[in-house]
């Protein structure tokens, strides 16, 4: 692997790897809390301190862990920092806590933190792995922000509860529907101001999945060939 | 028994798993490209979904009587992680015809949201066992059902046709098409308290 500037670590998660508008990952917590901006920022910084917490652990712990149960290694560290989590917005922000409700322990199993945990932090330095986390905490919150403050706006015709627009409420943007499509519409301005290059995938599929590599079932492994030799052919 | 009917109907209809309360759309987007694996996927949730809550249901009453229920995360997600193993190599020795329409896809299953979430969701709701049951199956149905009519839909191919403006194009419009979709399962609202 090149060496890469700290810098450049810390900044891949926030543009250039951003997880859910890049990588398309995470995508469950991503709709569900992004109806208002606070659930949006609440769930963002959540996530983010998991990530942060359970890459250094996992990268101080990478020459220690045997490679064949990292996984359930890597899911025990998570679901600790979680419950840790859910402790501090139980005392200090019941609001929140109640409001995002199940998605808080659902941090355990969001495939960015495994993700990480997969692909960085068992590779490098715990300093590098604490980098990364803030970048992709950064990135999530980030995008989870943007599209919270779209949904609120346009649903209620406010902003952290201080009316924006008077009279003003579209009710589809707060609703479920509404998620997939804000979802949707972001996708597509990101690609039409980068010209397609920023979305790696060409459609959702199996190959997305961060667990991919472990997981290695025959069908899917079938399917991501055939679209790979699909883009292949598409490129030349 | 009308209350049990209730509860299912509930959760496949209107408070569908993937389409009102966005549980498990990482496998719903992500294995929904062929008709074969939706449904193969789909059977696998239904089957691990009940399971896991047969087991996590005494598993959270035990953690109550010693009064440690904080540790339902990390109980939950290791009873489920080892489950989903156990079921895996006991589907190997005695059920290989089920093994091989449901075992490529329990792997993926572990860390599938929608499971630990069905089985969390059924403890907060207060729910008694033969409620949580019922609940779990009907959220797994509610998922295959979803997943089903998904892969039908993008069978279909619509999102590449020529009408579709560029940017749109691949991930864009099979969100834009979730999200129709999500629209139409509103229509159930109302339907069950």
């Amino acid at each position: 692997m090149e060496k890469k500037s700290k810098l450049a670590i810390l900044t891949n998660g926030i543009i250039k790897e951003n997880p859910t508008l890049v990588l398309l990952l995470g995508t469950c917590p991503f709709l569900a809390t992004s109806s208002s901006l606070i659930n949006a920022l609440g769930m963002g910084l959540s996530a983010t301190a998991v990530l942060i917490c359970s890459n250094v652990v996992i990268s101080m712990l990478r020459k220690v862990i045997p490679d064949k149960v990292r996984i359930p290694c890597y899911i025990v560290v998570i679901a600790g920092f979680v419950t840790l989590v859910q402790f501090v917005l139980q005392a200090y922000a019941p609001g929140i806590n109640k409001a995002l409700g199940v998605f808080i322990p659902l941090i355990v199993v969001n495939c960015i933190i495994l993700g990480r945990a997969e692909a960085f932090a068992n590779k490098n330095t715990v300093f590098d792995s604490l980098l990364d986390g803030i970048g992709m905490g950064l990135g999530f919150t980030l995008a989870l922000a943007a599209m919270g403050a779209i949904r609120e706006l346009l649903g209620t015709g406010c902003l952290l509860g201080m009316t924006i627009i008077p009279n003003f409420s579209i009710g589809f943007f707060n609703l479920p529907p509404g998620g997939f499509f804000v979802f949707g519409v972001l996708i597509a301005i990101i690609q039409a101001a980068t010209k397609g290059k920023a979305l790696k995938a060409k459609s959702f599929s199996c190959g997305l999945c961060p667990m991919y590599n472990s997981c290695n079932t025959a069908e899917a492994n079938e399917e991501v060939a055939a679209a790979a030799a699909v883009q292949k052919g598409a490129q030349a | 028994m009308v209350n049990l009917i209730v509860i299912f109907m509930a959760i496949v209809l209107v408070n569908n798993f993937v389409l009102s309360q966005f549980l498990g759309i990482c496998s719903f987007l992500g294995v929904s490209n062929k008709m074969s694996s939706a449904v193969g996927m789909g059977g696998a949730v239904v089957f691990v979904m009940v399971i896991a809550e047969a087991v996590t249901w005494p598993v959270m009453q035990l953690l109550n009587k010693f009064d440690i229920g904080y540790l339902q995360t990390v109980v939950f997600i290791l009873v489920i992680a080892a489950l989903v193993q156990f079921v895996e190599m006991f589907m190997k020795k005695y059920l290989p015809a089920l093994q091989k329409a449901l075992g490529i896809f329990l792997p993926l299953i572990t860390t599938n949201c929608a499971i630990l979430g069905a089985t969390i969701n059924a403890i907060s709701y207060g729910y008694s066992f033969a409620e949580s049951m019922v609940y779990s199956f009907g959220a797994g149905v509610g998922y295959m059902v979803a997943m089903i009519l998904f892969a039908g839909i993008r069978e279909e191919k619509l999102y590449n046709t020529e009408g579709v403006p560029t940017p749109f194009k691949g991930v864009g419009i099979i969100l834009v098409s979730a999200s129709i979709m999500a629209l139409s399962f509103m229509g159930f609202t109302g339907m069950f308290q």
